[in-house]
């Protein structure tokens, strides 16, 4: 049987789902969620952050769990804002990771990619390790590589929109011309969706809304597990091909036999 | 179990090092790979014709055996995806060959250092000539073809070789000894398009003994040329084994592995595979493998089914009537009335041939062939300064 753990700067993880924290209604919901989701990675929005507050804000109620933390850089609308907000971010939570977002657009938080891209290439000279979210745009996944991107985080569909992998024919180019590891951010609305990710051979999906704001977080967050479990296995396998259907017409490789 | 394609499943990732290829291809054994191919199934096979995402590990099955029955298929669906991906299109190119001097054993060809033949190296107007020719019958893409002989055929040739020839030819490619990466930044500048460079076989103590002395003995140096032209970002660069020293199987694997690593790290090159099959030279070996058409038809469609993009050229050693029956399954470029000696054209076209080629047409006649077929003859596609 093979590893089956994905490694991003040397940190293996052991669950493919990666989780968002926003949204939920209170924070030990969303802790029961996030332990019920199996997942070790657990984004939380720099933003959200108060390391004064002695109260049970987000990020202290999961430490609780023993998830590791990964800052977001959301609110940001530059490079340089990024890069700030990056050093804050690894100050309040100890951390050299960091999910860089960098949205000017208020309200569809669409990524900058030239934004994207200069801080990428900052951050990775001040020695953070790099998880860009971004367009699904494969060139743009290509030179982040090449500036150091320990992953790359394209979006399905409109982050919070629910709709799934509306990405999809970018999304398989990335994930066949990537070195680095592909996570599936933004979009992803059902386990359904996460799972067809997992078969097309995304390393990891991170979901954020479809959990929280379903009825029962803990249940949906259990589905996600399963369902991003079942993509990989079917992943791994390699899928049945689709049969196609034969057609009839005169041989093109008559010449080969005429020739021997 | 193939281990660097196969490593989204394991969750680590060849990052780019540095390191170049030699690191990779080691974690491969020669012996096992060719074991796997010849023991691929039917089933693999269908797998392998019906999935939309070929791997290597689908590309092992569609060159075995095992695939032999399924070569119809394999011939349409090839068919299909070049039309696709390239039209109705066939690009034209010819070879030029400015000197026959090598300091290099090679056993297999005939500008090989022992060989005793009269040695020419084209001198600034006999390149003229040449090209002069080449130009009336309408060429635009060249490929200029030198032996190893860093004293007469260094860089600074090339250099003044393509200077020369610049105002004649949109797009020069060359075939010559590896260089150093500031070496090709330098020919680049000069308006040089695309290096072909065959690693001739994978199969490491095979080519120590098939180049026995001289720079091309060193295995490394050679295989990592494909990097060092990607570190200075040539818009093409050729891959390939010369058919006839070791399974051509094996050999094709580690080609496509080559092609598969390279692609993704130097991804704004392009790339090209030749398919060189022995053929008889002054001093000949003998193929210790034999190649059949049937086998070469079978690969070729199998690497047009790996992947729909690269470029699948066919020369002049391959016959007239295989050459006119693959334009339309999988190839997008050959050439045609090719000399393989240096001045073949018009200075001096009694001087030794590298080798023989067997498709001895006119570029008339074949470009009337191509035409007849329904396809666009293609001489220009490129313009220096993109
Ligand atoms: S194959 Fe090339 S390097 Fe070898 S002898 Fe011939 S010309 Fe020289």
């Amino acid at each position: 049987m093979q590893s089956n753990t994905l490694t991003i700067a040397g940190t293996e993880f052991t669950s493919r789902l990666f989780i968002g924290t926003g949204k939920f209604s209170s924070a030990s919901l969303m802790n029961k969620a996030v332990l019920a989701s199996g997942s070790e990675l657990a984004t939380v929005a720099l933003k959200r952050v108060n390391p004064e507050d002695q109260t049970e804000d987000i990020h202290t109620a999961l430490q609780k769990t023993g998830i590791r933390l990964l800052p977001n850089t959301s609110g940001v609308r530059t490079a340089k804002e990024a890069v700030f907000a990056a050093q804050l971010a690894r100050e309040a939570l100890e951390t050299n990771w960091i999910k860089l977002e960098i949205h000017p657009d208020p309200k569809y938080l669409l990524p900058d990619p030239v934004e994207t891209l200069l801080a990428t290439e900052k951050l990775v000279k001040l020695g953070f390790v790099v998880m860009p979210y971004i367009h699904a745009d494969p060139v743009l996944c290509k030179r982040l590589e090449e500036v150091g991107a320990q992953c790359v985080m394209p979006l399905g569909a409109p982050i919070g929109s629910n709709k799934g992998l509306k990405t999809l024919d970018f999304l398989e180019i990335i994930v066949e011309q990537s070195s680095v590891p592909v996570i599936v951010d933004a979009g992803i609305g059902s386990p359904s969706h996460a799972a067809a990710a997992m078969e097309m051979g995304a390393d990891a999906v991170l979901v954020n809304t479809a959990i929280a704001v379903s009825d029962n977080p803990i249940a949906m967050a259990e589905a996600f597990k399963l369902a991003v479990r079942a993509g990989r296995t079917a992943y791994t396998a390699r899928l049945a091909p689709v049969k196609t259907g034969a057609e009839a017409s005169s041989p093109l490789t008559s010449f080969l036999s005429e020739n021997q | 179990m193939s281990v660097l394609f196969q490593q989204k499943n394991t969750g680590t990732y060849e990052q780019a090092t540095g390191e170049g290829f030699y690191p990779v291809f080691r974690k491969y054994d020669w012996d096992g790979i060719r074991t796997s191919i010849y023991e691929k199934t039917t089933s693999d096979v269908y797998r392998a014709l019906s999935c939309k995402k070929r791997s290597l590990e689908d590309f092992k099955a569609l060159i075995s055996p095992a695939a032999k029955p399924f070569l119809e298929q394999m011939a349409r669906e090839s068919m299909r995806i070049t039309r696709q991906r390239f039209g109705k299109t066939i690009q034209m190119y010819a070879p030029m060959y400015l000197s026959n001097e090598c300091q290099n054993i090679c056993t297999y060809c005939g500008f090989s250092l022992t060989n005793k033949i009269p040695r020419r190296t084209l001198t600034n107007n006999e390149i003229l000539r040449e090209a002069d020719f080449l130009k009336q019958k309408g060429y635009d893409h060249i490929l200029l073809v030198t032996g190893e002989a860093n004293r007469t055929v260094g860089v600074s040739y090339l250099k003044n070789a393509i200077k020369l020839i610049r105002p004649y030819f949109s797009n020069i490619s060359i075939e010559v000894q590896p260089l150093e990466t500031e070496e090709y930044n330098a020919l680049i500048a000069e308006g040089l398009y695309a290096v072909l460079v065959y690693q001739e076989t994978y199969h490491e103590e095979c080519y120590k003994i098939h180049h026995p002395k001289g720079k091309k003995s060193n295995f490394k140096y050679r295989l990592h040329t494909p990097d060092r032209l990607g570190q200075a970002e040539i818009h093409k660069t050729g891959l390939g084994a010369l058919f006839g020293l070791e399974d051509w199987r094996t050999d094709s694997f580690f080609t496509a592995l080559h092609l598969r690593y390279l692609q993704k790290k130097y991804w704004k090159t392009r790339y090209s595979i030749s398919f060189p099959r022995l053929r008889p030279h002054s001093g000949g070996l003998e193929p210790k493998v034999v190649m059949t058409d049937t086998d070469l038809a079978q690969l070729i469609f199998a690497y047009r089914l790996l992947d729909e993009d690269v470029e699948l050229s066919l020369s002049t050693r391959e016959s007239m009537a295989f050459r006119d029956n693959m334009i339309k399954l999988g190839v997008n470029s050959i050439s045609a009335e090719s000399k393989t000696n240096p001045g073949g054209y018009v200075v001096d076209p009694k001087s030794l041939e590298q080798f023989e080629i067997c498709d001895e047409r006119t570029t008339e006649e074949i470009a009337g062939m191509i035409r007849r077929k329904g396809y666009e003859v293609v001489w220009k596609d490129w313009e220096k300064g993109y």
